[in-house]
């Protein structure tokens, strides 16, 4: 009969069907895997204490490490993140708080468009506004560029969990005579607090791997930087030196310096989901 | 809010005004920040129109259609650039779009719910995983795999084609695609599973009423119910595909042309700028590269905005994207 | 509160931090790869004599190098290519060229077993032109009998970014082959007939050892450390040298060296000198703007020239010979800070 037959190719054209889309699922996860496993593979035997104790060594010659390349980036990460919080939470408080429904349309397609951005933009731009007219590359150029890239996403981000905040609150705050500013800074915020350090440390992540910015505006360091106005190392850039290069050792060391910043990048987003679980089990 | 206090003792009067007082100069500062990011975008696009003064009065459109990247006799034409990028952009969409929409599906429509969890995790994993340590796992361990490989079995069995052509280095536009596929698999699985689950459960279960199997009601009801946002999750891939640059740079050869052969080494716009801007030594030089920095700032805004567009179009003010 | 509280501790440290390391300087520096292990031993070297400076050298590229000390956005450069008029006449103030040491650009490849092959500026350039493609081609097996070469393809290696040792690498081509002169030409930056780019003398360093088949230019010392094979290449008088010390000083010897200290040596008369070689430059100002810097900058070069020279030799580079180094003393002193 042709409607059995029919239903019997139905069926197995659903059933292959979930097959194939299964496997392009393990197939989109085989990458990482990859990845992981031969950042550990090659990466575990280099860090040792030499590795974060140390300076680079002159070219040719093995040992040394990348302990400025790795101060270098939390100093570089400290300084965005001084200008991409305040910027980022005040601006997505105004977002979800304040603001006309057109206004705040605007605001929030120019932060999504500002997000698109190529990082190597964003360098070009710093370079232009900060390395040329301080006539030098510097630690504060490469916290500049990463900052601003940081102040989109952190706005979006503080936006949606505020908006989590149920109107109640602020409305019993309003009720009892507390002047708005108030209300939002120690009822609302206070209460999204952990979902707006959650996006920060999100933020803080993305640009921690930001290597094309850095090139002409932090612009490496083989020394410790000692002033915001001097060039200062930076892991990624690091890595990317050591991996181009032929020598055994610097890509050794380009291992080990990749396996510490892929850990650093998924403790944070590991930690960020298993934070996210708690909150959204507790009902928020 | 005169009017109140007029009828109030004073100094509750005095503390409603310095409310008030205080209550404006906080939302001027926090909408201050907000228009930041109108500020940040007109400074971009004024620091790169700027930059690109000289470059833009000498060569105009013929920047655009010109493949003669010559800076000793400082002629610049970013055609093979603008190649690359499109080039390594639709390899990179061609692999990823069928398999992140494939990916969605399974984890919206078949997945139980612990695999769901455990494979989300990873795909958000490697959305953070850093472009230059792919890069660094692409020159060591992809690229010598598929110039030993991949490369030598689709010259054997797609080599009519001019496409599989040509000398095997390993480091070729092929593998730029390849490794921008890896990195927009994260965002385009994400975006397309959030414009899934978006689809009304009713349209499933119209389906399901009238007997589709699992599959057809996919097809049926959920996936062309959600082209458009779908396409839209396409566009958004497109545009960070465009922008990628350290991964890209470490594989993709370094050699502005245009050839027919995926085998061969290219550049793209990004690229070109991170080889070429710590030493572009002429002011017209360092001019071009500016341009190359508009162009491809023209490219991605155009492309993220009408993505944006449509994701928004689609799913609705409430669904916030990336 | 706890944020806030975090962000003022986070700041404070950063401050602290900062003050007792104020007492050491920073030099920074950018440019050629070429001189790169070298100069890396050098300031190592020096920052033990003088712990109150640092030399912060970042290898970009000779092209990076020019770029970066015309804007001044470093404090020194450094460059095989010689700086062109026009370049210099751009600069805010008088750029002075000090050729430091001399070294070779030489020519290595990835075949199995490493062979040591012969090579002759005319097939270089062929190879480079992209009309030599196998390495089983008769134009090389000519020159190097009784060695088997393998039937794959030649890949054809060069910077991507702009760089002295191409220069020196072009200058050659260019006095070997009309056809590389009309048609590509002596620069830092060319457009390259064939091949791919790699960054740096340390990137093309790399791309030649993992791709079999791949030959490339690079420093001698860059072959060495990396333990790739480097090819004999024909000299003027005909005979094969092998990159060394001893040819490399030999095609110094008969170098003419200007006032302005921009020359070139390739391709020199002597039997026993290496065709392919340059010297490279620390590009500097004559009118120092930070005394202070200056300072440290005029006594780390006086020292190059008296204890640095001799620690060449060990790295494959040449030390300059005695009567240019009186000369480039002379040059040294006319800095003012």
């Amino acid at each position: 009969m042709p409607a059995l037959h029919h239903y019997r190719r139905r069926k197995f054209v659903n059933a292959l069907m979930q097959v194939v889309t299964c496997v392009c699922a393990l197939l989109v996860v085989v990458p990482l895997c990859l990845v992981f496993y031969h950042v550990l593979k090659l990466g575990l035997g280099s860090v040792n204490w030499a590795f974060f104790t140390q300076l680079p060594k002159p070219v040719g010659e093995a040992g040394g490490g990348m302990a400025n390349a790795i101060v270098g980036t939390f100093e570089l990460l400290g300084l965005a993140a001084l200008i991409g919080v305040p910027v980022g939470v005040l601006g997505g408080i105004y977002l979800s708080e304040y603001g006309s429904a057109r206004l705040n349309w605007a605001i929030r397609f120019a932060a999504d468009v500002l997000n698109g951005v190529p990082s190597i933009i964003w360098g070009m731009v710093v370079w232009a506004l900060v390395v040329v007219p301080l006539k030098t590359f510097s630690a504060l150029a490469g916290g500049i560029v990463l900052g601003m890239m940081m102040i989109p996403l952190i706005m979006r981000t503080t936006e949606e969990v505020l908006r989590l905040v149920p109107n109640g609150y602020r409305e019993a705050a309003l009720a009892l005579g507390i002047p708005q500013w108030r209300t939002i800074v120690q009822i609302v915020v206070r209460t999204a607090l952990k979902g707006i350090a959650t996006g920060v440390l999100l933020a803080v992540a993305r640009v921690s791997g930001e290597t094309a910015p850095l090139l002409f505006t932090a612009f490496g360091n083989r020394y410790w930087n000692h002033h915001l106005s001097e060039p200062i190392a930076a892991l990624p850039l690091q890595i990317f030196n050591y991996a181009i290069s032929a020598y055994e050792d610097w890509i050794r060391q380009a291992w080990a310096g990749a396996l510490v910043l892929l850990l650093f990048v998924a403790i944070i987003n590991v930690s960020v989901r298993v934070l996210t679980r708690d909150k959204l089990a507790r009902g928020g | 809010m005169n009017a109140v206090a007029e009828k109030l003792p004073l100094a509750r009067a005095r503390r409603f005004a310095r409310g008030a007082l205080a209550d404006r100069l906080f939302k001027g500062l926090a909408w201050l920040m907000a228009v930041s990011v109108f500020v940040l975008i007109l400074l971009i696009g004024y620091e790169l129109a700027h930059g690109s003064n000289l470059a833009l009065r000498k060569f105009g459109w013929h920047f655009l259609i010109s493949s003669d990247w010559d800076p000793v006799n400082e002629q610049f034409g970013a055609l093979p650039f603008i190649f690359g990028t499109l080039v390594s952009s639709l390899v990179a969409l061609l692999i990823a779009v069928p398999l992140s929409i494939a990916t969605a599906v399974f984890l919206t429509e078949i997945a139980p719910n612990w695999v769901r969890q455990i494979l989300t995790t990873f795909i958000e994993l490697l959305a953070a995983v850093p472009s230059v340590i792919l890069g660094l796992w692409g020159i060591f361990v992809m690229v010598p795999w598929l110039r030993e490989n991949l490369f030598p079995w689709l010259r054997q069995w797609l080599g009519f084609l001019p496409l599989f052509r040509g000398p095997i280095y390993g480091v070729s536009l092929l593998a730029g695609g390849i490794i921008i596929a890896v990195m927009i698999l994260p965002i385009i699985t994400s975006v397309s599973r959030e414009i899934l689950r978006s689809v009304p459960g009713l349209q499933r279960e119209a389906a399901y009423a009238l007997g589709a199997t699992r599959w057809e009601v996919t097809r049926i009801a959920v996936l062309s119910y959600a082209k458009k946002g779908l396409f839209g999750a396409m566009i958004l891939g497109l545009g960070r595909a465009l922008g990628e640059t350290m991964a890209v740079l470490m594989v993709i050869g370094n050699r502005p042309q245009i050839v027919a052969s995926l085998f061969a080494p290219g550049a793209t716009l990004a690229t070109a700028v991170a080889n070429e801007f710590t030493e572009a030594t002429t002011d017209i030089y360092l001019n071009a590269l500016f341009e190359i920095g508009l162009v491809l700032l023209g490219v991605t805004v155009l492309v993220n905005g009408l993505a944006q567009l449509l994701l928004k179009a689609v799913a609705g003010p409430a669904n916030a994207q990336q | 509160m706890k944020m806030k509280d975090l962000i003022i501790a986070a700041v404070s440290g950063l401050m602290i931090w900062q003050a007792p390391c104020e007492a050491q300087m920073l030099i920074n520096g950018a440019g050629a790869t070429f001189p790169y292990p070298l100069y890396s031993k050098w300031f190592d070297e020096y920052a033990k004599i003088d712990p109150s400076v640092r030399f912060n050298y970042q290898s970009i590229g000779s092209g990076g190098g020019q770029e970066q000390i015309l804007s001044q956005t470093v404090d020194f450069g450094a460059s095989d290519g010689p700086m062109s008029d026009e370049n210099l006449a751009k600069a805010p103030g008088k750029l002075l060229h000090i050729p430091t040491v001399a070294g070779a650009v030489v020519v290595t490849y990835n075949l199995t077993g490493a062979p040591s092959l012969k090579l002759d500026g005319a097939l270089l350039a062929e190879i480079f032109l992209g009309k030599v493609t196998r390495w089983n081609d008769a134009k090389i097996a000519a020159l190097n009998p009784g060695i088997k070469l393998p039937r794959t393809d030649v890949i054809v290696v060069h910077r991507a970014d702009g760089s002295g040792t191409s220069y020196i690498f072009t200058d050659f081509l260019s006095d070997v082959s009309k056809e590389w002169k009309k048609g590509v030409g002596r620069n830092t930056s060319v457009k390259w007939p064939t091949g791919l780019g790699a960054k740096g003398n340390e990137g093309v360093a790399g791309q030649v050892k993992q791709l079999p088949g791949a030959i490339g230019y690079v420093e001698l010392a860059y072959a060495h450390q990396n333990k790739l094979p480097v090819a004999e290449i024909k000299n003027a008088s005909g005979n094969f040298i092998r990159p060394s010390l001893e040819s490399v000083t030999e095609a110094l010897a008969s170098a003419k060296v200007p006032e302005d200290f921009r020359f070139s040596m390739v391709n020199p008369p002597g039997a026993k000198a290496y065709p392919i070689a340059g010297a490279t430059w620390l590009l500097v100002y004559q009118e120092q703007k930070n005394p202070a810097k200056g300072k440290k900058l005029v006594e780390f070069l006086n020292w190059a020239f008296s204890k640095g020279e001799a620690m060449a030799a060990a790295l494959d580079y040449a030390p300059l010979p005695a009567e240019l180094q009186a000369r480039i003393a002379e040059e040294i002193k006319s800095i003012k800070y």
